[in-house]
């Protein structure tokens, strides 16, 4: 517990976060949503430590899925939806590794996920919905039955039961908690002392952080924890469920940040020129993750330029009038 | 004969027209923000619009390219997350209705998004259900987004990610689902809707300029026309709206009309 209480250890590069932090083999929560708040500077930071076999958990993801499956540092993801909308409305590596069998794939609702990860927050075993009845969300597998029982993956995907309340039968879907290894988190301001203020959408990154055994933070600002306890309100995350805070300006990129910058759609269109292809998927990884150390590289390459032109108008949280094109 | 509007203005403005003032709904990417966009300024301003990435009634001065875009953050009643968002698709006092789309459909209104051949190894993989499922499942009404072609309109669904009326009949009930399924399946030529009791897929309208034979000849499975009519065209007051206003850059609607 101890190296929980000490605020100032928790301050340090994603480098350092992910060595102490991220295991191969580990369940990873990503955090945010499809073109929003995606933990780019870890993504690419596990890639460059050469992570493998990683579990990916979300609802609806973007662009750390598909580089972090491109890359080859996932060997199983559990999701709703792969894709960052209309850039690339299915996930490219993501496609890609899906269809020549080199991830496994168990699909289920946002809902579904997202109460999937409330229980892992709450602490429950699972969590009931209506959603899903005879569809092949609940009745097909994509997990093997190698893989099923063992280690934080539950013996069933589903089970569809009936409400103990009602005399009368009424079924309800049990889905099991996800208690992820790590979840990822890029907030806007968090304290020298991990507490967390995201502005925007939440998504689900509070019970993600909340389900999970350790939580790294990236994050736009780091600010003086008592310049939070101002109007602790707008907070989102008690400092002490906080591992590391990675201070990483323009984090997200090229997704966006709300009241930051918004998505870049010149470097997503690119992206999606480019990674159909293998070889150049791998240059692109060559460019854009290995050649770079660390953030401060990777934003030289991105270029002032490109960064004031997603830069978020202070009044409305987004770029108006960026071509989006 | 030309026409004056593109097939994609034409399904935004048709499916556009089915949200009543007071409806509230749950939008997804492409066709439907522009749909429910459109009908918010024609003829539902009191319409709320809301993203189950927890964005409740955004301004949209411009137009969201993704249900996270930071477009549907701004000038919200309120900000949330996924499971406020999923309270409000769930909420038994409100009248829901959801704009879904999909790469397949079968004659009873039940969609694909996951992918085509077998699941654990598909031959196409496709984005997966997201928050479709749960839309689908819970909403108070869905309204989906299809290319009329033989390939999509399928006897039955590669796999089942989104509930429609199950098997017909009184099937979709008895599987569990204690409200909704579709409305309408609004195309690139017209609008499907479903008989009353049987549940079963049938033509209601056929766009200006397309007939019911031509809606046949591109569905791959029987489909009544008994009952079809030919669409109202868009006005010249629809078109400017969803042109200057709601899609200035063309992102959804794409090239303009030939």
């Amino acid at each position: 517990m101890n190296d929980r209480i000490d605020a100032k250890s928790k301050l340090m590069t994603a480098a350092e976060a992910v060595r102490r932090f991220v295991k191969d083999g580990d369940m990873i929560a990503l955090g945010g949503f499809t073109v929003s708040r995606n933990v780019m500077v870890i993504a690419r930071e596990i890639i460059r430590q050469g992570r493998r076999d990683l579990h990916l958990v979300m609802h609806s993801h973007g662009q750390a899925m598909d580089i972090l499956v491109g890359a080859g540092a996932v060997s199983r993801l559990e999701l709703a939806y792969g894709g960052t909308g209309r850039f690339a409305p299915t996930g490219i590596r993501f496609r890609k590794a899906v269809q020549s069998g080199q991830v496994q794939v168990e699909d289920y609702s946002n809902f579904h996920m997202s109460l999937r990860f409330l229980a892992g927050a709450l602490n429950l075993p699972f969590m009931p919905s209506r959603s899903g009845f005879e569809t092949d969300v609940l009745g097909q597998q994509g997990f093997g039955p190698e893989l099923r029982g063992r280690g934080k993956i539950p013996p069933y995907k589903a089970v569809v039961s009936s409400n103990p309340f009602n005399p009368d039968p009424e079924p309800v879907v049990l889905l099991p908690a996800l208690t992820p290894d790590v979840a990822l988190i890029h907030a806007q301001c968090v304290g020298e002392d991990g507490t967390v203020r995201i502005k925007g959408l939440t998504f689900l990154d509070i019970e993600q952080a909340k389900a999970a055994s350790r939580v790294i933070v990236t994050c736009e600002e780091v600010v003086p924890a008592a310049f939070l306890r101002q109007d602790p309100d707008q907070n989102s995350l008690p400092p002490f469920l906080v591992d590391a805070v990675v201070p990483a300006p323009f984090g997200a990129h090229p997704t966006a940040c709300h009241f930051f910058y918004d998505y870049d759609p010149r470097h997503l269109n690119m992206y999606r020129q480019v990674a159909g292809d293998d070889d150049r998927f791998r240059k692109y990884l060559d460019e854009w993750v290995y050649a770079v150390d660390d953030q401060e590289a990777y934003l030289a390459k991105v270029g002032a330029v490109d960064l004031m032109r997603v830069k978020a108008n202070s009044n409305l949280g987004y770029a108006p009038g960026l071509d989006r094109r | 004969m030309a026409r004056a509007y593109t097939d994609k203005e034409m399904m935004a403005l048709t499916a556009g027209r089915f949200v009543s003032n007071g409806d509230v709904l749950f939008a997804g990417t492409g066709l439907s923000m522009l749909a429910a966009t459109v009908a918010k300024r024609i003829h539902a301003p009191q319409a709320v619009v809301f993203f189950e990435t927890g964005g409740i009634d955004p301004a949209l001065a411009e137009l969201p390219l993704a249900v996270a875009d930071p477009r549907v953050m701004t000038g919200t009643c309120m900000n949330s997350g996924l499971i406020d968002a999923f309270s409000l698709l769930v909420h038994r006092r409100l009248r829901t209705i959801a704009f879904l789309g999909a790469a397949q459909i079968d004659p009873y209104g039940n969609i694909n998004s996951t992918c085509l051949g077998d699941y654990r190894r598909p031959r196409v993989r496709f984005p997966g259900c997201g928050g479709a499922c749960d839309a689908a499942s819970q909403a108070f009404g869905v309204i989906i987004f299809m290319q009329q072609e033989k390939k999509r309109f399928v006897e039955k669904v590669d796999y089942l990610s989104s509930v429609g009326w199950l098997r017909g009949g009184d099937s979709r009930q008895r599987a569990g689902y204690a409200r909704g399924g579709p409305m309408a399946v609004v195309t690139n030529l017209g609008v499907m809707k479903f008989e009353e009791e049987s549940k079963r897929m049938y033509l209601s309208e056929y766009y200006p300029g397309v007939t019911a034979a031509q809606v046949v000849g591109d569905t791959g499975f029987e489909l009544d026309v008994s009952r079809a009519k030919e669409s109202v065209p868009p006005s010249a007051e629809e078109l400017r709206i969803l042109r200057q206003d709601v899609d200035p850059q063309r992102l959804i609607l794409g090239p303009v009309a030939a």
